[in-house]
């Protein structure tokens, strides 16, 4: 079997020019600070995150900041629930959580959450359960995760489960392996697991495994990549990974990869990005994959950022 | 408002109208962490429209700006904040914002400030946009009749502005074409479960089933109709158990010996629940067995795990499981 090209991974994660043209540079301006947050995650996983300049990544993320304490995807944008999560666990990697003022980041995400639980994701009021796991993660790394409404998020969520034990983006919206992190995670987060039904949630989970050993992330669809990380984190969390074939999804995502120039894909030879580089490495490290650190499923944070949150204190 | 779409893509800095606007670059830091190589076209533009969101201008030509910026870069969340911003100033036409996003959406469909924006000027135009925009929609999900986007803004239209009488003959219509289409099937259940004219599950629960059975019939290797069979019994399993309509489908399906894990599974599924076969099902079980050596187990849960571990061998660790606790429940 093919091995990780950890080196190549590492200098493309680390390419200081991209093509020109490429769609990915063009579409990746605003939203660099989730870039930010493959990258350099991925590069943790991948035991380089020394190669990278500490200072400047900071200062970067402060100038980031909005007034209202959430932060935006580059300088100059509009702050969103989305960034500020990923602002906040960089500074996590970082071990530079004390540079913020945590009352007011937490302010602003308690400010989004609704009447009915749920979460927008910023003033303009888009509701999702993929904002329920921002806020709850992000409260919960800063450790005030009770200055929301526990209960009633959890009930928000708990109102999209649907038939077949996954759950959608609002009540009654489609399962789907991105929005089932979300929620189970969130769960996990709360210690809310219980009301999972997990061996009903886990045979839909194990069934989006394909024959090439790819998982998909809503049944006939393709498999790719990013869903090694949302199905397989998911499954790690209620405790049922142990129903997929492992050998063959590590195969699937080794065949994913650019050994060249580095990078991964979605699907064997397709074109490379920081997103699918991520989720590749991240679903390898929850697969014990040797020589990664490992990732914690429920924070995407390596298990060792986690433990000095919550234990060194 | 202007017809043009983008304005052709001409350099802004050689049109009159932006004469008087001196352009604002990204500030990017010292060292990007992912440094951005920026197309062009794609950066003077975003350099203008910086300049306009700074000073918070709130014209007929930012408006054509945001435009152009959406066209180069839809998914960039300022720039569809600040078009909100315009169209309320300028008290814009919604109607025709409505029509510039269904364009969008046609070449671009699977971007959430897209949908979150078309959210918000359907909220606007009020009750009497529902039957357009279900219209609309259903032209987006002609292209991809399961993107997530579409359907999610879907339900919402429905239970904020109704429109259910007809979304049932629409599901139909879908599951004609892709019978597989698990989206469809989901709103299958969505207006089973929520439409104000139907009397809910369980007066609509022998129509579906017999629909289901239909269709499991027809494929039984699509999971889609077996979930969905469970979920018509929802909270109600003796129903499930005693219903002669399911254990008839897993018999039916068992018998054709092709394409049977859903059908075993189910079968399965209604054993642990208390099932009490005739000797029909074992013998059409016994059957599937014909070319394994190994003799099959007296209990007919247990055959069924084995016949699947085998079958089934990616998910072979589920079946062990489901085994392992068969014969815990036995002890």
């Amino acid at each position: 079997m093919a091995e990780l090209a950890v080196d190549k991974h590492v200098k493309y994660i680390l390419a200081v020019e991209k093509n020109k043209d490429s769609f990915e540079s063009v579409v990746m301006d605003h939203l660099r600070m989730n870039g930010a947050y493959w990258g350099l995650t991925a590069l943790d996983l991948l035991g380089k995150l020394d190669s990278v300049n500490v200072d400047e990544v900071i200062s970067w993320i402060l100038k980031c900041q909005h007034e209202s304490g959430g932060f935006s995807g580059n300088i100059g944008h509009d702050p969103h629930i989305l960034y500020t999560l990923s602002a906040v666990q960089v500074l996590a990697l970082f071990n530079k959580l004390d540079v913020l003022d945590i009352d007011k980041v937490a302010t602003y995400i308690t400010g989004l959450q609704n009447e009915d639980g749920s979460f927008s994701g910023d003033m303009w009021g888009e509701v999702d359960t993929r904002f329920s796991y921002i806020a709850i993660c992000c409260l919960s790394i800063l450790c005030c995760l009770d200055k929301i409404n526990v209960e009633k998020a959890v009930s928000y969520i708990l109102s999209c489960k649907n038939l077949d034990g996954g759950f959608g983006c609002t009540p009654g919206g489609e399962s789907h392996a991105g929005q089932i992190f979300c929620c189970v995670g969130a769960l996990a987060l709360t210690g809310s697991l219980h009301y999972v039904d997990k061996d009903l949630l886990g045979w839909w989970l194990c069934e989006r495994q394909v024959k090439s050993g790819g998982l998909n992330g809503r049944p006939e669809k393709l498999p790719d990549v990013c869903y090694s990380w949302w199905v397989l984190s998911s499954l790690i969390m209620i405790d049922r990974v142990h129903w997929i074939d492992k050998e063959k999804l590590v195969k699937f995502i080794l065949d994913c990869q650019d050994v060249e120039n580095g990078g991964i894909s979605d699907r064997p030879d397709d074109a490379v990005d920081v997103y699918h580089t991520y989720f590749g490495v991240a679903g390898l490290s929850l697969l014990n994959y040797p020589g990664l650190k490992a990732i914690d499923p429920a924070y995407a944070l390596p298990v060792d950022v986690v433990n000095r949150i919550f234990f060194s204190g | 408002m202007d017809s043009r779409e983008d304005d052709g893509g001409e350099p802004l800095s050689r049109m009159a109208e932006w004469r008087d606007v001196t352009p604002l670059p990204q500030d990017d830091g010292p060292h990007p962490v992912v440094p951005i190589a920026y197309k062009e076209e794609f950066r003077e533009t975003m350099d203008y429209f910086r300049a306009i969101y700074k000073a918070d201008e709130r014209s007929p030509r930012a408006l054509r700006l945001t435009r152009r910026a959406i066209h180069l870069n839809p998914g960039n969340y300022t720039v569809w904040h600040f078009r909100r911003l315009v169209l309320e100033a300028l008290n814009a036409d919604l109607d025709e914002e409505l029509d510039f996003l269904q364009r969008i959406a046609n070449s671009n469909s699977k971007n959430y400030q897209l949908w979150h924006h078309r959210r918000w000027v359907v909220e606007r135009l009020g009750a009497n946009a529902g039957a357009k925009e279900l219209n609309l929609i259903k032209k987006i999900l002609s292209l991809d009749a399961k993107n997530y986007h579409a359907w999610s803004h879907r339900q919402w239209v429905l239970q904020a502005l109704g429109g259910w009488e007809d979304e049932l003959d629409y599901c139909q219509q879908l599951l004609e074409e892709d019978i597989f289409n698990n989206s469809a099937w989901n709103q299958r259940y969505f207006v089973v479960t929520r439409s104000p004219f139907l009397g809910g599950l369980k007066a609509m629960r022998a129509s579906e089933v017999r629909y289901t059975v239909e269709a499991i019939l027809a494929n039984p290797n699509n999971e889609c109709p077996w979930r969905y069979l469970r979920g018509l019994y929802k909270d109600d399993i003796k129903a499930l158990v005693n219903d002669p309509e399911i254990s008839s489908v897993c018999l039916k399906v068992i018998n054709t010996k092709n394409n049977y894990v859903f059908a075993l599974k189910m079968l399965l599924d209604l054993l642990c629940h208390g099932f009490q076969p005739c000797h029909e099902f074992r013998d059409s079980v016994v059957a599937l067995r014909t070319s394994q050596p190994d003799p099959l187990d007296p209990d007919l849960s247990m055959a069924i795990c084995d016949i699947l571990e085998h079958v089934d061998s990616l998910r072979a660790s589920y079946w062990i499981w489901r085994k392992n606790k068969l014969s815990v429940a036995a002890v």
